[in-house]
């Protein structure tokens, strides 16, 4: 066992990276949820957004572009399910699931000339002083813009639905959308908003995996990360700064115990592997010992002539 | 009126398309990864389309991708013998206990399972000496280190990928004494975010080798990231990566066996048997070795590996320790197929446990 051959700056810094996919789909997805709409597609839209971005970017040499490419790729895909569940009025959960299965094949169909292909690489965000700062330099400063975006994202979703009257209108038809509906909001018109910015949020998600984590393209490359995102919501109980807290545990404790299985700590392999799911469960059930429910709404049709 | 009349007729082309069906031999594939995986699946599938390739019009194939090993396999296998398959593939360890229920349902139908060891009268295993591969990736590997720290990426603690860690530890320890192995048990075999999390934790660590046991080209991308590291290709050649990280490869080569199994349903020859070829039957083959291995290295490497396909030297030889010191193999003893194929134990050298 050698504890000293993990470098803090860098396991810090690693698990950062490895939590930011995770926290940007599952602030879509909340921010989805809070409206009443159960989008069970997010594995799909990040694998959507994934080889978007990735192709894109190799096409066009620019990340940024690749980024941009897969916000849109994950929204024009959640425009599906935004048909088929506001005006066609679909099972959402089947509409969910249909959408992940669309999404994986449509992936695989997108990137076959890309597989081997080297992505360009981002760079790093370099703010001349800080940067340079010994340890925390390295850990807050030192990296791609998409991490700093994942973290404004949460405080801006954490911002508007607690103050902005745009946030009250979007809880409002998530809690009950028959009172929105009557007050004169467009039920409709919000949900299918947050439909596709849960989209793009998850498209975003799954670039970073392509472009920036492995970086490369891999069919079914998101390996099921958003099934974790849809179930960190819920655990998070439809909180933004829970849903960070328990991204950066799961992805942080995911980093760690690879990191001690290679400094060789005595404990056991099968603990140390299950430790990511188990500790984050946990700590997020405890957190919501405050009794907080899913929005009232979550999952049910909406139609005006109800 | 109509709409009978449509639909009877739907009913008889559909009722001829399966009796002209019903002629071909058809093959069913359970892959655990995708087909695009670039390794592992990837092979697997290579091998299906060269039965395609040989048997035309003779044969039809199906498969079924990212089957998760354990009880869903199990349906899906079953779906695919409900189907009328004749014969199936299942191409991962974990498909085992799912293959041997499924085949006593259907006694009419043969099945191969890959890298297993359950055989019944309708179930026959199929498995590479990857071992073999491993002993000459622990060649260059030794020879190549500079921090003397190779990493490896395990997938679950199987016979199998003991025995590559064994097999590439001997051969290491053996050109460099100090070699160190660090091991990462990943769980999995295909996740490409985690390998590459893995594969970045080893070389923060000091690995400047990454040896993978996992299906995906993700740890390759990571070291390429990195810079000086050296990768091999592990399953598929991977050759996207070469000359470097990527500088040699152990390549999977299962169309000649899947050929000659359908060949023998079709002739009504098939039965029960256990394979386990190696380089010298052309079921494992070594990728190109890279310039960026030093010319004597890649000399030695080569002989080895004539060495191992003529038989002449097997990879693990004694003497032989196991992990806490008690002699496996004597001086010159090599080891029997029978302890190699439930091997559950690490060899002397090696740091850490292996997990249950």
């Amino acid at each position: 066992m050698d504890l000293s051959a993990i470098s803090p700056t860098l396991l810090i810094a690693s698990l950062m990276v490895a939590a930011t996919p995770l926290l940007l789909a599952a602030i879509g997805e909340l921010v989805v949820e809070k409206a009443g709409v159960l989008n069970l597609g997010v594995e799909g839209m990040m694998i959507v957004g994934a080889v978007c971005g990735f192709a894109v970017s190799v096409e066009t040499g620019s990340p940024y572009l690749g980024i941009l490419a897969a916000m849109a790729g994950g929204a024009i895909l959640s425009m599906l399910f935004a048909f088929l569940t506001q005006f066609a009025l679909a099972n959402q959960v089947a509409s969910g699931l249909a959408l992940t299965l669309f999404g994986l094949g449509l992936s695989a169909l997108m990137g076959q000339s890309y597989v081997g292909v080297k992505p360009p690489v981002m760079g790093k965000v370099d703010i001349p002083v800080l940067s340079d700062l010994p340890f925390v330099g390295h850990i807050l400063f030192g990296h791609d813009i998409v991490l700093y975006m994942g973290l404004g994202l949460t405080a801006a979703v954490w911002a508007v639905l607690k103050y902005t009257r745009a946030g009250l209108v979007l809880r409002a038809v998530g809690e009950n959308h028959e009172a929105a509906h009557a007050l004169g909001y467009h039920v409709v018109r919000v949900r299918i908003l947050a439909i596709l910015f849960g989209g793009a949020c998850a498209g975003l998600g799954g670039a970073y995996i392509s472009l920036i984590r492995v970086p490369q393209w891999t069919e079914g490359m998101t390996a099921g990360i958003g099934w974790i995102a849809l179930a960190l919501v819920v655990f998070a109980s439809w909180k933004p700064w829970r849903v960070l807290l328990g991204a950066y545990l799961f992805g942080g404790i995911n980093v760690l115990q690879l990191n001690l299985q290679a400094a060789g700590i005595a404990i056991p392999v099968e603990y140390l592997a299950m430790s990511p799911y188990l500790i984050t469960i946990i700590v997020l059930v405890i957190l919501s010992a405050d009794k907080s429910a899913a929005p009232a709404s979550l999952g049910r049709p909406f139609h005006a002539s109800n | 009126m109509k709409l009978t009349k449509l639909l009877a007729t739907a009913a008889v082309a559909m009722g001829l398309a399966t009796t002209a069906m019903a002629e071909k031999t058809k093959v069913g594939f359970i892959y655990v990864g995708p087909v695009g995986d670039g390794g592992w699946t990837y092979e697997h599938d290579q091998g299906r389309k060269a039965v395609v390739a040989e048997f035309g019009d003779q044969v039809e194939t199906v498969y079924q991708e990212n089957v998760p090993e354990g009880a869903d396999a199990e349906r899906a296998i079953t779906q695919m013998a409900l189907q009328g398959a004749d014969l199936i593939f299942t191409t991962s360890f974990g498909y085992m206990d799912p293959t041997i229920n499924v085949a006593k349902k259907f006694p009419n139908v043969k099945f191969e399972h890959a890298t297993g060891y359950k055989t019944s009268d309708n179930v026959s295993i199929y498995s590479a000496r990857f071992y073999e591969g491993r002993a000459i990736q622990g060649h260059i590997a030794g020879n190549m280190t500079e921090s003397n720290i190779i990493g490896y990426i395990a997938s679950f603690p199987i016979p199998e990928v003991i025995r590559g860690i064994n097999s590439a530890y001997i051969h290491a320890k053996k050109v460099n004494p100090d070699v160190q192995f660090k091991i990462i048990w990943a769980y999995t075999w295909f996740d490409p975010a985690k390998e590459a999390d893995a594969a970045k934790a080893l070389i923060e660590q000091g690995a400047d080798v990454i040896l993978q046991h996992t299906d995906s080209t993700a740890p390759q991308a990571a070291a390429q990231a990195a810079g000086n590291v050296v990768t091999f290709g592990q399953a598929s050649d991977m050759g996207e990566y070469a000359p470097f990280p990527r500088v040699s490869s152990i390549i999977d080569d299962w169309a000649p066996y899947y050929i000659a199994r359908t060949k023998a349903v079709m002739d009504g020859t098939w039965e029960t048997k256990s394979t386990w070829d190696g380089i010298g039957a052309g079921m494992v083959g070594i990728g190109e070795i890279s310039d960026r291995v030093p010319a004597d290295v890649k000399a030695e490497a080569l002989a080895m590996k004539e060495a191992l396909a003529s038989g002449e030297y097997h990879a693990f030889t004694g003497p032989i320790n196991k992990q806490d010191g008690t002699p496996w193999l004597a001086e010159g003893e090599t080891a029997d197929d029978g302890t190699l194929a439930g091997m559950s134990f690490y060899v002397e050298g090696i740091e850490g446990d292996v997990p249950n």
